[in-house]
């Protein structure tokens, strides 16, 4: 029993149990730093667990040990009919620090979808004509198709676009308006 | 020499001897021996794509047909392994397909598949058929689509379990109508709701000699009798989406498609079941072998009902739902049963949700003299309980118990479950896989050695009070492969004490333990034979003093020398250079 006592106090390991005020940090992998602990935790669990037994317990990182795969497939067959598949896509808006996602499936069509981008990022989307693309603003909202090539939001019908887009990019400027020049 | 066979003789011979210990026993007797057998090795297994390099299999194998490849450590499945770690296919697909043209079969294993690989495969072997991802991830349908398109004698094509960025359903459609060779098909990962249907069902009928096919869930319930009819000769079939509306003729349409095919014995699949669909199924319960209900969130009268039902099933797969009422029943109906598997329907819950307890497994093990194989998921157990299975089924060989709440003790008793689990390994004389949980002391592991001759793979957490509980695993189970440990206070001594033995195993992997840095270095330098590698994703191993603790450490023998894809969170201890980064 000194063993481990010693081994947690000078190797400030933690055995992170359950039932123990731990942050959420226990629950991310990517933050693996625990901070250390001060009273002793784990010589048995027992003791531990009668101290501090709050109703909500921390996560600890792959416990038990239920394969990711079968988590989220059991998660998805919880999940109500209409909830499933959802069509999920990354929003990138060139000078903002950081990407946002949209669940495309939500959306009737393009006035809304657009309504939602202006609302989250603050900005205001020109008026859309076949001809001329985007008048009206520095902005322009485009997505990156199946194929790979970046197109301009709005050319083809919802359904088929909503198939076909992998993510959204709002591009502001020069580059913009080169997109909605250029031809079919 | 007067009294030696010629080449071609020992090479027929050669060529009755089919497993690996086998053959590479044979490739021992001298050397000629070596020379025949290396040229005449047609299946290769590599259970660490790290331990060798391409170059140096193809430079001793040149005439393989087939070879099976596992990457990441097993842990990996619960998260504990970061992203970008490695085990990339590529590099191998890259040198077979210049060396073995005629490459017929991949099986791979927790390795990182891209599109990129996948197109490589289609486009180099010219005769290839079989092509088995098993819990892998990195690429997409639109790397199917090539296989698909290109591989005019695929015979398998089985995703299991793994990640697949599904990005069109189409991809089916581009197996040529020429293609009639398909044995088996398991798209049951595909997470999206777009299958292209009538590219499935045109598929499924035009390959009379296709045994096992595995929906996803985009295949709902009514489509699922249409599948059946053009595929009767089918052994083992997944369902897609096992809902919807109890109409009759959709249930009467499907019962009658599952009575047509006399062959079935398997089932899987049964995503959102709803029980009213079951007994479409009676008509083959009593043939099945093998069910699997693991997804299917149905109550234990149900799972009883349709259990009942099948006399001859010697594997089941199912959730905590069928509670210790539905074991006992399955330990007086299926007398055959060798596999059972009882997973968590609420793994994260404080409080028991069904009433599953070790009584059930208790059940089985009495009343299925065949079992051999638990995987069991419960919140309490008894030291009682676990000498009682151990007595009522020696002829267990592998035996997972994961009492959900870290460090439980004996319920009846507050005691540790030293004893309980040392009856198993005691009893069960030829036990080759074993996970521990509860409260558990270093005696339990002292039990482990003494008697776990013919263990291969252990796997421990929040167990152990000191290095003598791996001291005594390192030298006593003679036959170990495989040791993984998490949260467990085991240290320096042990592990540099036992350092010969590393080299005997196929790795360990140690997290949240004591091991320290100079340890792992120390290792290094001493055992050029394995690779000592340090994962840490907070900062490097070397900016925090020797005597810290690593937090996670992957150990494994290798003859190509330490790896140079590792991450940016990945170091290695080598002799050659202190730290190579």
């Amino acid at each position: 029993m000194e063993n481990s006592v010693a081994y947690e106090k000078a190797t400030e390991l933690r055995l992170g149990l359950p039932g123990i005020d731990e942050p959420a940090v226990l629950s991310s992998v990517k933050n693996n730093k625990r901070p250390l602990h001060d009273e002793k935790s784990g010589e048995n669990g027992k003791s531990a667990e009668n101290e501090t037994a709050p109703p909500s317990k921390a996560q600890i990182v792959g416990w038990p040990p239920v394969q990711s795969y079968r988590k989220n497939n059991f998660q998805q067959a919880k999940k109500s009919e209409s909830e499933c598949g959802g069509i999920y896509v990354k929003v990138s808006m060139d000078g903002a620090p950081y990407l946002r996602k949209i669940d495309l499936k939500v959306y009737k069509g393009y006035p809304e979808l657009l309504q939602v981008l202006e609302n989250m990022f603050k900005f205001t989307i020109g008026d859309y004509s076949e001809r001329e693309g985007y008048k009206g603003s520095d902005y322009e909202p485009t997505y990156e198709d199946k194929d790979g090539d970046w197109m301009l939001v709005g050319d083809v019908p919802w359904e088929m676009f909503i198939r076909s887009c992998k993510r959204l990019r709002i591009m502001k400027g020069s580059e913009a308006r080169g997109l909605s020049c250029s031809g079919v | 020499m007067a009294y030696s066979f010629p080449d071609e003789v020992l090479e027929h011979v050669f060529s009755f001897i089919q497993s690996d210990k086998d053959r590479n026993a044979v490739s021992l007797v001298c050397k000629s021996w070596y020379e025949i057998e290396r040229w005449c090795r047609r299946k290769v297994f590599i259970g660490n794509c790290y331990a060798v390099s391409p170059r140096m299999v193809i430079r001793r194998f040149p005439e393989v047909r087939s070879i099976k490849l596992k990457g990441k450590p097993h842990f990996a499945d619960f998260n504990l392994v970061p992203d970008g770690w490695g085990g990339y296919v590529l590099p191998w697909i890259a040198e077979m397909a210049g060396a073995y043209p005629w490459l017929e079969e991949i099986r791979l294993k927790r390795m990182v598949v891209t599109d990129e690989s996948l197109e490589l495969i289609a486009k180099s072997f010219k005769n290839f058929k079989v092509l088995v991802l098993f819990s892998c991830e990195g690429f997409s349908t639109d790397g199917l689509a090539a296989i698909a398109a290109s591989c005019k004698n695929l015979r398998e094509l089985d995703l299991r379990e793994s990640e697949v960025d599904d990005l069109s359903g189409h991809w089916l459609a581009h197996f040529p109508e020429t293609c009639t060779s398909l044995v088996s098909l398991n798209i049951s990962c595909l997470r999206s709701d777009e299958v292209s249907f009538s590219a499935l069902e045109r598929l499924v009928g035009r390959c009379p000699n296709l045994r096992s096919l595995r929906l996803n869930r985009a295949v709902t319930l009514d489509k699922i009798a249409n599948i059946l009819r053009r595929a009767p000769q089918l052994v083992d079939f997944g369902t897609g989406y096992y809902a919807a509306e109890l109409q009759p003729d959709v249930f009467s349409n499907l019962a009658g498609a599952f009575s047509s095919c006399k062959e079935l014995k398997s089932l899987s699949g049964f995503w959102d079941v709803v029980p009213a669909y079951l007994p479409a199924l009676y008509s083959i319960c009593p043939r099945l072998t093998s069910l699997n209900l693991s997804y299917a969130t149905i109550q234990s009268p149900d799972l009883i009902k349709l259990v009942s039902h099948c006399p001859r099933l010697q594997r089941l797969l199912v959730l905590d739902y069928v509670e210790d009422s539905g074991l006992e029943e399955l330990a007086s109906s299926c007398k055959d049963l060798q596999e059972l598997r009882v997973f968590p329907s609420d793994p994260f819950g404080a409080e028991p949700n069904v009433s599953l307890t070790e009584q059930g497994l208790v059940a089985v093990s009495l009343g299925c003299p065949k079992l051999r194989s638990v995987l069991y998921f419960c919140r309490r157990m008894s030291n009682a309980a676990l000498v009682t299975i151990a007595q009522n089924r020696p002829n267990l060989t592998r035996f997972r118990l994961c009492i959900i709440e870290p460090k439980t003790p004996d319920y009846l008793t507050l005691e540790p479950l030293d004893v309980g689990f040392g009856a198993i390994v005691e009893h069960c004389k030829d036990l080759s896989r074993l996970s521990l949980s509860g409260l558990l002391t270093d005696h339990v592991f002292e039990y482990i050695g003494t008697y776990g001759k013919k263990l291969e793979m252990l796997s421990v957490a929040f167990a152990g009070d000191s290095d003598l509980g791996l001291h005594h695993v390192l030298s006593g189970c003679e036959s170990l492969r495989k040791l993984e440990i998490r949260d467990c206070p085991f240290g320096d001594k042990a592990l540099l004490a036992n350092a010969a033995k590393l080299e005997t195993m196929r790795s360990l992997w140690m997290s949240s333990c004591a091991v320290s840095f100079g340890a792992c270095k120390l290792l290094g330098q001493k055992m050029p034979k394995l690779n000592v590698e340090v994962i840490d994703e907070t900062e490097p191993p070397d900016s925090r003093p020797e005597s810290c603790p690593v937090d996670k450490l992957y150990i494994y023998r290798s003859v190509a020398g330490p790896r140079f894809d590792m991450p940016p969170f990945v170091w290695t201890m080598d002799e050659a250079v202190r730290i190579l980064h």
